[in-house]
């Protein structure tokens, strides 16, 4: 498929090799999503499949070029892939993946308006990653109940502290049972 | 000699016969100075195939306004995936749809062969086949039999249709050990091989399907009463169809030409001559009817499949290290056509023994995206069979 007709109209957006996808910042995506959807070249009426992704800060080794190794914080990230198809000329997948720029304040544009077929994929990832998506017209929580407060898919995420006394604790339990009575909220 | 009787009696402001016919003025909930009433369809109903609540807002008897409510059953199985290893994942997939847990085995073990490009043998890719296709037979022979029960046909149609399911699921049970949770397909091929009497078996049965599905298409298809409960109710249209995700024997009733066993052509469907069945008018009776005339296609693929069956060959592909199996970093999106839809599996791998991201494309919870739109303006009783008519699985749509 014609992928760079878009990279050429899109010049923000990145070819990714080694996932086979195109790397499109927030601010284009739904430019982007509007040329694949409308361009006859590539008519992608049919998204397939819509995931979030979680990526932790990490530090990672820069060599300079004397040859000094330093390390450097690269700022963790949510991501949302797209997987768009055509069911009218068969072909695909288009694999696009939209990065947050923070994980504290996560914005995608909503892409439902566009796709009916997202409405429920985003709000799943809302729901479970946390990411908001701008423009979506009903963005509830989906599977989890509209009281909880975290997100369960994020990689940091912690078990809320559920400990319950038990006679002969060990393993898990065991280790929750410590847990819970070094924290603040036993003493309180 | 009998005199007519003629005395009037006063209704809604005109004189009117007090036997015999009488005109009324239809009037509409809002003449009436009614509210609308809201209820709670679920989700503790048998009639909504699992806990799946809707919201539903009723004009008299019209819907106005409905959302489907559900996650009573999630247990966040993508979560406990990405905290078990690639194999330990297998048998999970089974409580996915438990319905279909062939299917489900085959598109977790087709999008980690793709993740990690691993060669299936050929022996393998038939018994997957024909394993996919006799679960198609049992996914759509159940449904028919439900939806029917839905219409308030209780019990006896779906016995027949569970008759010929437990048959099925015998075969099931003498290759895997379990009816439902089977847990059979690995990466690189299946567990165990057929044995000759497994194969006898299931030629058995497709021998004697046809007269099944005979019996049952004359008990229902023609029905005056299914026929005007079903036609021209829940009307999807094609547009609507495809930009709402919408995918499978839905999509195909909705008179949409796509089916991945002819688009991607995984595994080996490009060998079987089979045609894609289509609906005209994309209602409850299209829906119901593509079910019945997909049954016919897989009988056909499984005739096909038997008779080229290959007599030697490995069952599974030997070089693959099913334990302590770390594919290379990368990511693949894999999917096939479950008889629910698009089952697709996304998995993203850092190097490791497991997976950073597993992602279910679930079928049954995309199909629900569009349920509002389908029942906005039909009749309360109608939802139900509009639901029964998507084909939801609760396992799947909660995960």
């Amino acid at each position: 498929m014609k992928l760079d007709l878009i990279t050429q109209n899109f010049p923000t957006t990145k070819w990714d090799e080694a996932t086979q996808s195109l790397i499109v910042p927030h601010t284009d995506l739904l430019n982007v999503v509007d040329f694949i959807k409308n361009n006859p070249g590539f008519e992608m009426d049919y998204v397939s499949n819509v995931s979030g992704v979680d990526w932790l800060p990490k530090k990672e080794k820069v060599k300079a070029a004397d040859g000094t190794e330093t390390e450097v914080d690269k700022p963790g990230f949510l991501e949302v892939v797209y997987h768009f198809y055509s069911m009218k000329n068969r072909t695909g997948p288009i694999t696009l993946r939209c990065r947050t720029e923070n994980r504290e304040n996560p914005i995608v544009p909503s892409i439902t308006p566009l796709y009916r077929g997202a409405e429920f994929q985003e709000r799943e990832i809302y729901d479970l990653y946390g990411v908001r998506f701008s423009g979506h017209p009903d963005l509830r929580r989906i599977l989890m109940w509209d009281e909880f407060q975290d997100f369960p898919m994020r990689k940091d995420y912690q078990e809320p502290d559920d400990y319950e006394w038990e006679p002969t604790p060990h393993d898990e339990v065991l280790e929750k049972a410590k847990h819970h009575y070094s924290s603040d909220a036993a003493k309180s | 000699m009998i005199q007519p009787i003629t005395e009037t009696i006063e209704i809604g402001g005109s004189e009117q016969p007090l036997y015999g016919p009488r005109s009324y003025q239809v009037l509409s909930g809002n003449d009436l100075g009614s509210q609308l009433l809201e209820i709670s369809m679920g989700p503790h109903h048998p009639s909504t195939h699992g806990v799946f609540r809707m919201d539903v807002v009723l004009d008299g008897e019209e819907v106005v306004k409905l959302k489907p409510v559900f996650g009573y059953l999630h247990r966040n199985h993508e979560k406990i995936a990405e905290n078990a290893s690639y194999l330990a994942s297998m048998p999970y997939t089974d409580r996915l749809d438990y319905f279909c847990s062939m299917t489900n085995n085959w598109a977790y073990a087709h999008a980690v062969e793709k993740l990690a490009g691993i060669k299936v043998p050929e022996r393998a890719e038939y018994m997957r086949v024909i394993l996919a296709e006799l679960t198609r037979l049992v996914n759509h022979t159940a449904l028919v039999g439900f939806l029917v029960n839905d219409l308030g046909a209780l019990g006896t149609p779906l016995i027949y249709a569970f008759r010929e399911r437990e048959n099925i699921l015998d075969v099931f049970e003498a290759l895997s050990g379990a009816r439902m949770m089977c847990n059979y397909m690995r990466f690189g091929g299946v567990r165990v091989d057929f044995t000759p009497d497994i194969l006898k078996r299931i030629t058995h049965i497709v021998d004697r399907y046809p007269s099944f599905l005979a019996e049952f298409e004359k008990l229902l298809v023609g029905n005056d009463i299914i026929m005007s409960r079903c036609q021209g109710v829940g009307v999807l249209t094609k547009e609507l169809a495809i930009a709402s995700s919408v995918t499978g024997p839905m999509l195909r009733a909705s008179g949409v030409d796509y089916d991945i066993r002819k688009v991607d052509k995984y595994g080996i469907y490009d060998r079987f001559d089979f045609r894609v069945p289509l609906g005209d008018h994309g209602d409850v009776y299209d829906r119901l009817m593509i079910r019945f005339l997909e049954m016919h296609e897989s009988l056909k693929i499984l005739r096909q499949a038997l008779k080229q069956f290959p007599q030697g060959g490995e069952h599974i592909n030997p070089e693959v290290k099913l334990r302590n199996f770390r594919p290379k970093a990368g990511e693949a999106y894999g999917r096939i056509e479950s008889p629910k839809g698009e089952l697709g599996f996304y998995l993203i791998s850092t190097g490791g023994n497991l997976p950073y991201r597993y992602r279910v494309r679930p079928p049954s919870l995309i199909n629900l995206t569009i349920l509002e739109d389908m029942c906005l303006g039909e009749k309360v009783a109608d939802v139900i069979i509009i639901l029964g008519s998507v084909d939801i699985v609760l396992g799947e749509v909660d995960r």
